[in-house]
């Protein structure tokens, strides 16, 4: 069985810039790693690999700058087997369509060359975009099924062609859980719940090092340049500005905790919140 | 044609697309909340550029909300409505939705952005080729790019917004619209629309995802997305048990109870409580948060609460600097204070 994985090298959260002419983040320079909610999405597949054992096998894939690359060797430290990269200058500014259709690409390009993916785990969104759409969004270009907000996958099957078995899975719902089945191949985006991702290993850390990863430009996912980055995106960031932040307000004095607590509710009923 | 292209054929013609559409989101037999909240906002940017309020819904049996609908402001509800369609499936659903989409060319879309909203809305975009924004706060029409839809959106956990513009002529331009962002929509009894029923054919459609059970949250509280008022417990609650004083004031205000992570991974609660940038993302009116010391991912659920209070025994915690209103102390003292003075001002009582 192929599992592969979607990852993206992001920033870290409390350190924003933007570019004063493009309106997009400026990544250059900024501490980057595996985007956090990726890192429950190759803990989960190693954790099938374990499960089903067999000859089956984790891939990761990325899009981005040349330096992304470290987020493919982290993964293969926490116990993928493979990592693919997308990199070309063509693919920045690129939103949700256009970053899905060129993973889509690369996707495809690996089942026909590596070997048939029988199941897509992306992460449940981006800690810098926040869209969660990347997961359902290559499940429409590959026309599979998808279940976004999985919090545990109950039982997989697979023949390991890439073209049977099925998976169930449990999404988190506003008010409880569905569970659904689905048949492979498949695409799911998993939340937090899911486990607890381990530390990568001395070994593991070993093979990041060693693993040679290739490089697909758009050429060699054939993909027409109309299609891809800023250029093949329906929609563009026309403007970033940072939130007018709350600065603080009042703060409720009192000799008691009956006397806070009365003020308060005073307050609050002014504000008519209550 | 393969898929890949058909996609890519679909022709960009903006001129062609008219109308707002709301998708109304129904969960077990209920339109959710969040619905009228998309029927106010869809009918004003709808006047801004004179075109008719559609709605769309997906179910079984849901025509019977087509007049709601209409009463909150729908001129016009197409019901895609089966009996094989009881429960939500992305696949099945996505299909369906975007046919209609590439028949009657809507000029925008707006999703709720819950669960079910955020996961299909976005396979529906791509399926109809055309562009999406997540979970806008803000929505409005841009008078001088031709009318486009201007979608504002917090991104980075909530450090930065971002307006997104669908400037390549895609449609229907999609947004999914952050549950508790805009006020309800008030009916008019007795309006007049159209319903439309969309016929289904499924005879030809193999399903390869499939409901096959649903485990209902067995707590009577009010889920945290849905909440006016939600009283939040960080690390300083000390233990599961210390959230009986939340609970009691979550009781009280009729709210619901959030919590920190910290208080999640120590396993005093469940997940589904976890409010910040791995949890979930609220806008409440009232938001108080105690024991909580306010990290940046935990701000990034809940910035956008219209007030927060914070209560806290360290006056130096991010949050108090942030809170509209602050009180330092001790939570077990202050929130059981907080409970008995609302109780003598009659709330919670029956
Ligand atoms: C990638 C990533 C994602 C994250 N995602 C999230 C997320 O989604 N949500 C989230 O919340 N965090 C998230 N975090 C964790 C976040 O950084 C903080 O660690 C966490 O929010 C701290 O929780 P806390 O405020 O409850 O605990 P603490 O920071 O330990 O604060 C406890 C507070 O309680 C106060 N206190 C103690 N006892 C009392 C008492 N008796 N009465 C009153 N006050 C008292 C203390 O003064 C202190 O301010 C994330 C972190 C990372 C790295």
């Amino acid at each position: 069985m192929h599992i592969l994985t979607c990852i993206k090298q992001t920033p870290a959260t409390d350190n924003v810039q933007i570019d004063a002419v493009t309106g997009t983040l400026k990544r250059e320079g900024m501490a980057a790693a595996i985007n956090p909610f990726d890192e429950y999405a190759i803990e989960e597949a190693v954790r099938i690999k374990e499960r089903v054992g067999g000859d089956t096998k984790v891939s990761c894939l990325t899009m981005g700058p040349p330096q992304a690359e470290e987020a493919l060797r982290d993964a293969i430290a926490r116990g993928a087997d493979a990592g693919f990269h997308v990199c070309g200058r063509e693919f920045a500014g690129a939103d949700t369509w256009a970053t899905s259709y060129a993973l889509f690409k690369a996707i495809e390009k690996i089942s026909k060359e590596v070997s048939p993916v029988d199941l897509v785990i992306c992460g449940k969104q981006t800690n810098d975009g926040d869209t969660g759409h990347i997961g359902p969004g290559l499940a429409a270009w590959l026309t599979w099924p998808n279940v976004a907000y999985v919090r545990k996958v109950e039982d997989i099957k697979s023949n390991g062609t890439g073209q049977g078995g099925t998976i169930v899975v449990h999404r988190l719902m506003e008010d409880g859980i569905d569970v659904l089945e689905m048949d492979l191949p498949a695409v799911i985006a998993v939340i937090k719940e899911i486990n607890e991702p381990r530390v990568p290993s001395l070994k593991g850390k070993m093979a990041g090092k060693k693993a040679v990863i290739p490089r697909w430009d758009a050429a060699a996912l054939n993909i027409s340049l109309d299609h891809v980055g800023l250029k093949g995106s329906p929609t563009i960031v026309s403007k970033s500005f940072r939130p007018s932040m709350k600065t603080g307000g009042t703060r409720i004095e009192g000799n008691s905790p009956e006397e806070k607590a009365r003020k308060l509710v005073e307050k609050l009923k002014e504000l008519k919140v209550i | 044609m393969s898929n890949e292209q058909s996609i890519l054929s679909i022709p960009i013609s903006p001129e062609t697309h008219k109308d707002v559409w709301v998708y109304a989101e129904v969960r077990h037999d209920n339109l959710i909340p969040t619905v009228f909240e998309l029927l106010f906002l869809g009918k004003k940017l709808a006047a801004d550029l004179n075109e008719k309020l559609c709605a769309v819904i997906i179910g079984k049996n849901v025509s019977q909300h087509a007049q709601t609908l209409i009463d909150h402001g729908a001129d016009k509800v197409y019901a895609i409505e089966h009996d094989h369609l009881e429960q939500f499936v992305d696949e099945t659903y996505a299909k369906l939705l975007t046919d209609l989409l590439l028949k009657e060319k809507p000029n925008k879309l707006l999703l709720p952005a819950s669960t079910i909203g955020r996961s299909f809305g976005s396979r529906v975009a791509v399926q109809a080729n055309t562009g999406i924004t997540a979970d806008a706060t803000e929505l409005s029409i841009n008078k001088e790019k031709g009318g486009l839809l201007n979608a504002t959106r917090p991104s980075f956990g909530g450090t930065l917004m971002a307006t997104i513009l669908c400037v390549r002529g895609h449609r229907p331009e999609t947004a999914t619209v952050r549950p508790m962002t805009f006020p309800r929509a008030t009916p008019e009894p007795g309006r007049k629309g159209d319903v439309v029923k969309v016929p289904v054919d499924l005879s030809g459609f193999k399903p390869r995802e499939r409901h096959i059970r649903f485990e209902p949250e067995v707590s009577q509280e009010i889920d945290i997305s849905q909440a006016t008022i939600i009283i939040s417990g960080g690390y300083g609650v000390g233990g599961a048990n210390g959230f009986n004083a939340l609970h009691d004031l979550a009781k009280t205000l009729g709210g619901a109870v959030g919590a920190s992570r910290r208080a999640v991974d120590s396993g005093w609660i469940s997940y589904r409580h976890q409010i910040g940038l791995t949890g979930r993302v609220v806008r409440p009116k009232l938001y108080i948060a105690a024991g909580i010391s306010g990290q940046i991912q935990h701000l990034a659920g809940m910035n956008s609460a219209e007030t927060i209070v914070c209560i806290n025994k360290d006056p130096e915690a991010p949050l108090m600097k942030l809170a509209t209103l602050s009180v330092q102390g001790d939570l077990f003292e202050i929130l059981p204070a907080i409970n008995k003075e609302l109780q003598k001002c009659g709330f919670g009582a029956k």
